[in-house]
């Protein structure tokens, strides 16, 4: 069943298409993962993220000047070559002004017909936030409304909390197998895994998720995992650079085995469920978006995040760890300094890697290799 | 040969003693007991004014300008920040800023005078971030408070003001009041603050009426000019002495109207720019006039500090009339604040750059502009988001735009000689001459 979410991965606009075929609802493409999906399923509309397609481009010159990241182009790229042209509308909530460059000229340029942008909140740690994300979501769940034509109660944001509940329950149960010594899921599974979360139904992509924790159990990988690594930062789907790192082993390298994420694509996106306890839905997804793992344009004026990753590196055992960041990303530059000192403190090595639409294999391979080897080396030669 | 009569403007020197002051008073602050507040050039910097007459400003904007203005120093506070674990394409303003803590070097000579706390806004990626590692970097003990401001677009570019957006933001001001209190153990005076409430609101009005002067042709004002004026509602808005000062400047660009004064004596043609400019580099100002350019300003220097209004219907760009009276409360004079500020122009592209479009677009129209001159900014995320669907935007409308790539505060980012040739050709095509050596 693992094979599944590598076949979502990679067929991604086939099966949403086919969704759409099947069920005659609508979808709406979504930038970022401050976008409460809850919302949307509760209208019965399917929301999908929009990733990287890591295909250089040419396209997006003229819309967006090149110190703005290249995931940002990457994903504006995708929306001017038409290749989601079967969307509802789009959508997105404050975070990035990368990104947010990528929604509003897909928005001039290429608008399906309905577009939302989303004023979340910055400051998640004032009081004020939720109060000001639930009258948000009321002005959002009128256009979401607008759109699917139905209206949206109080149950059906219930249910919408159920499905995405649901999935990140599943998501952290299996993501329990790779605390253990020799995982039987690698780093490249788990991140097909995790993006397929955000091209697939909730729905159907709870089943099969199920049957893979239950394959998980008996499952044995024969390689050998090496050294553990966690891998932090910015946007991160790139899976050909986990699967070059994770076969290193096979030639005469330290081998290695990514064994925790601290990504948007991953972590950040679904450790966090919302508390079913507090009676009013609106209320309990805004405390949900407003505390989750915050991404760094909004971990001020302290600095959360740190403790998080630590405590994910303790529970994962992790020997050492990658700080991965997509050229030109404004929040993680300017936390990262602080993170890896953070880490180091805490006896955890690190390695810095900045990222483009493109992973330049050769060379990212003997970065890594050495940064290995060095984990594996005696700490003090003489 | 010049067209019109031209002199220097009268408040110069006030102007020059003004900013030097403004920067001594920061240094100079605990010799007598007062409080040095650091915080963006954006932070409603009203609100810290109601602990005191004594407490001091420093804002990282102009204060990352003049570093850059200083290529030597700015140089040092770069390799600085880098070498401490900073990428070199991080807004460069904040590069000079936490270099020169690292460095412990103040540009206007001395240690960096250490802030007591910092007070900010955040709206680009940034702005929060900027203090949240200076804090750190000073030693991890000076606290920090930052008001998000990222509330939404502000009518006509979203269909009304909704209170719950003003209301976030004066909320996070009247938190930050009882922040401020138990920070520095000192008790909060509101007549204070709703006098500083006033000024802000006052100097910001003060310098748009200034701004709209210059549709005058001969322009009275050029913008290398403006740089050096419209940075007093960069230090301080709130500044008494610096709204005063704005009202005699209105007062004396009106009377440099009334006698077809201009600042170019060669006057024209008339450009535009947008977003800062190289600060180390401003003799490509100078370089235009050769041509008779004027650049008039730019939606980023009417709109940073200056208050706007954009009339859709009419194409119009006019300055935002003063409310009617004073606020008599703490929370009417934050609820005021926050309403007179989430209409600053130049918050408004965060949402959509058609918005910018729109309002550089009737600068373009109304202030009689032939040529509009883009600089794509490395240096500043903020202000060149979305500049790109500008330059388009602007080309649909009719406008005959250029663009350069630079950046405001790293020197290694600009091409003097290239920048010149496009301006060159740009001029040409606007059909200028060269002039003779």
């Amino acid at each position: 069943m693992i094979e599944k979410f590598q076949e979502w991965h990679e067929n991604r606009h086939e099966y949403q298409k086919e969704w759409k075929r099947r069920t005659g609802n609508k979808i709406v493409g979504y930038f970022c993962t401050y976008i409460p999906e809850e919302i949307f399923y509760a209208a019965d509309i399917l929301p999908v993220r929009i990733l990287g397609s890591h295909e250089p481009q040419d396209v997006t010159e003229p819309h967006i000047f090149g110190m703005f990241c290249p995931f940002c182009r990457d994903v504006l790229a995708q929306g001017l070559k038409g290749k989601y042209n079967y969307l509802d509308g789009i959508t997105l909530a404050q975070s990035c002004l990368h990104l947010r460059q990528a929604f509003t000229s897909w928005d001039l340029h290429k608008n399906p017909g309905w577009s939302y942008f989303l004023p979340m909140p910055n400051h998640v740690q004032s009081k004020r936030a939720v109060p000001f994300l639930i009258e948000e979501y009321k002005l959002l769940i009128k256009k979401v409304e607008e759109l699917a034509g139905k209206k949206i109660t109080d149950d059906d944001l219930r249910r919408g909390i159920d499905i995405m509940n649901n999935v990140r329950r599943v998501m952290k149960e299996i993501y329990e197998f790779r605390k253990e010594d020799s995982p039987p899921i690698t780093g490249t599974e788990a991140m097909y895994m995790a993006c397929a979360q955000f091209f697939t139904d909730a729905r159907e992509f709870l089943p099969v998720a199920e049957e893979v924790k239950k394959e998980l159990e008996t499952r044995k990988l024969d390689r050998d995992p090496g050294k553990r690594i966690m891998l932090v930062g910015s946007e991160n789907d790139d899976i050909e650079y986990i699967a070059m790192i994770e076969t290193l082993g096979e030639r005469e390298s330290v081998g290695c085995t990514v064994v925790i994420e601290e990504h948007c694509t991953t972590t950040r996106y679904f450790w966090d469920e919302v508390d079913t306890s507090i009676d009013d839905p609106l209320t309990a997804i805004a405390e949900r978006y407003v505390s989750r793992t915050p991404c760094p344009s909004k971990d001020w004026p302290q600095r959360t995040r740190l403790q998080r990753i630590l405590q994910l590196a303790k529970d994962f055992k992790v020997d050492g760890a990658i700080v991965i960041q997509q050229k030109f990303c404004d929040p993680h530059e300017t936390d990262i300094p602080f993170v890896r000192k953070f880490l180091e403190d805490n006896g955890i090595p690190t390695y810095f890697l900045e990222f483009d639409v493109t992973v330049a294999a050769g060379p990212f391979a003997i970065r890594t290799e050495a940064f290995l080897e060095t984990l594996e080396a005696e700490e003090d030669l003489f | 040969m010049a067209k019109y009569p031209t002199e220097p403007l009268k408040c110069w020197p006030k102007a020059k003693e003004l900013r030097n002051k403004f920067y001594k008073n920061f240094e100079h602050a605990h010799d007598t007991g007062g409080v040095r507040v650091m915080g963006s050039a954006w932070a409603l910097d009203a609100v810290p004014m109601g602990l005191g007459r004594d407490v001091y400003w420093v804002t990282g904007e102009p204060y990352g300008a003049s570093c850059a203005f200083d290529r030597p120093f700015s140089a040092e506070c770069m390799d600085a920040a880098e070498s401490y674990g900073f990428s070199r394409d991080l807004c460069a303003y904040m590069r000079n800023y936490w270099g020169s803590i690292i460095l412990n070097k103040y540009a206007f000579g001395g240690s960096f005078p250490k802030a007591d706390f910092a007070y900010s806004q955040h709206i680009c990626c940034s702005h929060a971030k900027w203090y949240q590692n200076a804090c750190e970097l000073e030693g991890g003990d000076v606290p920090l408070y930052a008001i998000d401001v990222g509330a939404g677009a502000y009518p006509p570019f979203e269909p009304e003001m909704y209170q719950h957006r003003v209301k976030y933001v004066a909320d996070q001001m009247l938190d930050s009041i009882e922040w401020m209190e138990k920070i520095t153990g000192r008790t909060y005076n509101d007549e204070l603050f709703f006098e500083a409430c006033w000024n802000d609101i006052r100097s910001t009005h003060t310098w748009a009426k200034v701004c709209m002067l210059n549709r005058a042709v001969p322009a009275p004002l050029d913008e290398k000019s403006i740089y050096s004026l419209y940075v007093f509602g960069t230090l301080q808005k709130s500044n008494g002495d610096f709204a005063d000062f704005y009202e005699e400047l209105l007062e004396e660009v009106e009377d440099r109207v009334k006698r077809g004064v201009a600042s170019v004596g060669n006057e024209q043609a008339r450009v535009m720019s947008d977003t800062q400019p190289p600060w180390g580099f401003l003799k490509i100002y100078r370089y235009l006039e050769t041509w008779g350019v004027v650049s008039i300003g730019s939606l980023y220097t009417f709109g940073l500090e200056g208050m706007w209004l954009y009339d859709e219907e009419n194409n119009e760009f006019k300055p935002r009339p003063m409310p009617t009276e004073k606020a008599k409360t703490r929370e009417e004079a934050c609820m005021m604040l926050a309403d007179w500020h989430l209409s600053k122009p130049e918050y408004q592209h965060y949402y959509h750059p058609e918005y910018k479009t729109k309002m550089m677009d009737a600068i373009a129209k109304n202030w009689k502009v032939d040529g509009i001159i883009l600089h794509y900014n490395r240096g500043c995320e903020g202000l060149s988001v979305g500049i790109a669907e500008n330059r388009l935007g602007l080309l649909e409308r009719g406008n005959k735009v250029m663009t350069y790539e630079g950046n405001m505060g790293d020197e290694r980012e600009f091409d003097l000689g290239a920048v010149q040739m496009r301006f060159d050709i740009f001029l040409e095509s606007l059909g200028l001459k060269k002039p003779e050596e």
